[in-house]
């Protein structure tokens, strides 16, 4: 091997180690016997017993469920509005206030959270005292919240599918006598359905562990999961959030794994089509 | 081979006085046509010359900015394009990538409302016809590129419109399919009787293809005739250039019959005699066209009389079928002579030859724009 190979993987071990040695850590201690986190009880270690406890946490599996129901629902939401919102910038044309939209839109992305949770809290109280609604805060006010913020995410990834996408695809179906409605329901959706999808699920990661923007707006009995956490951990951390923690990499790892897999076939696969396809008569 | 009927008499694409603009730009000019049932008409032109534009205004995706567009005698202003009696096969073949090559065909039937049996009937038949029947369950991106082509172009004409549109329909494909292709469509549109208009740079492409040439400059119709015309009897400069090379000289007419004229050329050393009249005003600024393959080189050292000039071989490109000499004339003017290779043993021409140039009384093509 030579010197550049030595230093290349040098550098990368040091970025991998970087990366994931708090997370391996964690997962490590979360099969420690220890009451206290940071100290390995090596007799009584390896054990199961901060999962078994953490199944008996109907109040942490609460918050887990209250936050995955939130996710989904604001990953919805967001999905259409930022579709929407992502067909108009790219498919309208020029028109009146079109550069505003496009700005207002991702603004969002670049906006402290913080300034975000306290807008929509005065948003959500005023709105309260004028018409009534919505009464009193928690799953639909955090799940409002969520939209707003994470549709500029949606927003941005179909916009540029859109960008890529060849006009003369919708013009064609136009063409063979396809009414706009069904144009966009035939050919444009199923096409940017990927970009859709994936931006669903970015908002859903972004929906599932945001504290910030939660917590000024959720109300009693409507804290999610990393509020949860977070408030627990206040109090000292405990060993049965290492094995929720553990359990949440997994789910993720497993999904992210699974998901490169198989584009790859798929990409493999297309490949090897289009390479039939090329050495076939014409 | 079916015989193309045209109906000379059936205008039935009527664009009467079409001007495009966008912003200050604009693209198409106050243009008029008419485009007969049953014929090939090619929209020839350089990239910007706004044929593209003409074609978008015919499919729908463009509205004139003032002028009228008539297909069999109904006007087309306000009709959306998916109300048009139209259809277009696009430049990049724009087939549906997430579907297969039946449903790409059948996309069309289905949004009239044809029944499913009939609809499988028609989308086979239409398959068999560009003979991609085996291929009917392939997703376009396991198709080479001359079978999305042809799937482009059955699913345009399945619907059986009155006019057909193609936007560079052969431009994506090599030069050996490209051939093979051109023939391929003039025979479905004769076998069809669909009217076919057709945009292209590429002169090779139009003058195969079409039964009339429409040729475009800065948005405007420069010249319309079937290819022959275009090329033997170009109305102006840019013609004359544009489709194939020619020779142009700079001169002024010395004598003007009816039956003849005489050309004076600086740039040659004979006069030029043209052996038809012309309509310019006496002593008039005008341009000798002489096409390539109409001069005759041979070795030798004088040249006398009219309509020869001598000169010296600079280069030759050797083609095979025919082979290209540029000849330096004793003026300095440099000549553009094409030979065909006739003869296999023959001893050819060389370099920094002395060679003699002449041309028939009828060759050159005088030009007044």
């Amino acid at each position: 091997m030579n010197d550049r190979g030595w230093f290349r993987n040098s550098i990368l071990g040091l970025g991998l180690a970087f990366l994931y040695i708090p997370i391996l850590s964690m997962m490590f201690f979360s099969f420690n016997n220890s009451r206290l986190v940071t100290v390995w009880d090596a007799e009584n270690s390896p054990t199961l017993r901060w999962y078994v406890r953490l199944f008996e946490n109907e109040q942490l599996l609460g918050a887990a469920w209250i936050s995955i129901k939130i996710a989904a629902l604001s990953a919805s939401g967001a999905a259409i509005l930022g579709t929407l919102a992502g067909l108009v910038l790219t498919r309208f044309g020029p028109f009146r206030g079109r550069a505003l939209l496009s700005a207002m839109t991702t603004a969002p992305l670049v906006m402290p959270e913080v300034i975000m949770g306290i807008a929509m809290l005065l948003l959500f109280v005023a709105l309260e005292q004028m018409i009534g609604w919505p009464a009193g805060r928690g799953l639909l006010t955090i799940t409002i919240a969520h939209v707003t913020f994470t549709m500029a995410y949606v927003t941005v990834v179909v916009q540029s599918r859109l960008a890529g996408f060849d006009d003369a695809l919708e013009e064609a179906a136009l063409d063979l006598g396809a009414k706009p409605a069904t144009v966009f329901f035939k050919i444009t959706l199923p096409l940017i359905m990927p970009a859709i999808v994936s931006g669903w699920l970015l908002a859903f990661t972004l929906s599932w562990d945001d504290v910030v923007i939660s917590q000024f707006v959720s109300g009693p009995g409507s804290s999610t999961l990393p509020m949860e956490i977070f408030s627990r951990v206040r109090r000292g951390v405990s060993p049965d959030i290492n094995a929720l923690a553990t359990i949440m990499v997994l789910i993720v790892a497993t999904g992210v794994v699974a998901s490169t897999i198989w584009m790859k076939r798929q990409e493999r696969k297309r490949l090897l089509e289009e390479q039939m396809a090329r050495s076939d008569t014409p | 081979m079916a015989e193309r009927v045209v109906d000379r008499q059936n205008q039935y694409l009527r664009i009467e006085g079409v001007t495009k603009r966008f912003g200050d730009f604009v693209a198409v000019d106050n243009v008029s046509l008419s485009i007969f049932k049953g014929e090939i008409f090619c929209l020839l032109g350089g990239s910007g010359c706004g044929k593209t534009t003409l074609l978008r205004m015919l499919a729908g995706f463009e509205s004139p900015t003032s002028g009228r567009i008539l297909i069999d005698g109904q006007d087309m202003a306000g009709i959306p394009p998916y109300e048009r009696p139209v259809n277009m096969m696009f430049q990049s073949y724009a087939l549906f990538p997430h579907m297969t090559v039946a449903a790409n065909v059948a996309f069309g039937l289905e949004q009239e409302g044809v029944a499913r049996p009939e609809i499988e009937r028609r989308v086979s038949e239409m398959l068999d016809i560009v003979k991609l029947g085996e291929f009917a369950k392939r997703k376009p991106h396991q198709l080479s590129g001359g079978q999305r082509q042809r799937v482009a172009l059955a699913r345009a004409l399945v619907k059986k419109p009155k006019l057909l549109l193609l936007d560079e329909p052969l431009g994506a494909l090599d030069k050996k399919l490209r051939e093979h292709t051109q023939f391929e469509l003039i025979n479905l549109q004769e076998q069809l009787g669909v009217t076919f208009v057709v945009v292209t740079h590429d002169q090779e492409e139009a003058m195969t293809l079409a039964s009339r040439i429409g040729v475009m400059n800065k948005g405007q119709i420069v010249q319309v005739g079937t290819p022959t015309e275009i090329y033997e009897f170009p109305n102006s400069r840019f013609v004359a250039d544009f489709i194939g090379s020619v020779n142009m000289f700079e001169g002024r007419l010395i004598e003007d019959e009816p039956g003849h004229v005489r050309i004076r050329c600086d740039d040659l050393d004979s006069t030029v005699f043209v052996s038809h009249g012309i309509s310019a005003a006496p002593d008039a600024k005008v341009f000798v066209a002489i096409r390539p393959e109409k001069i005759e080189m041979n070795r030798g050292a004088t040249a006398e009389g009219e309509n020869c000039v001598g000169g010296v071989v600079r280069e030759i490109a050797y083609m095979g079928d025919l082979s290209v000499y540029l000849v330096r004339l004793d003026g300095g003017r440099m000549v553009r002579v094409t030979i065909p290779n006739i003869e296999r043993h023959e001893e050819r021409i060389v370099w920094e030859e002395r060679v003699v140039l002449r041309w028939q009384p009828s060759s050159p093509v005088v030009l007044t724009q």
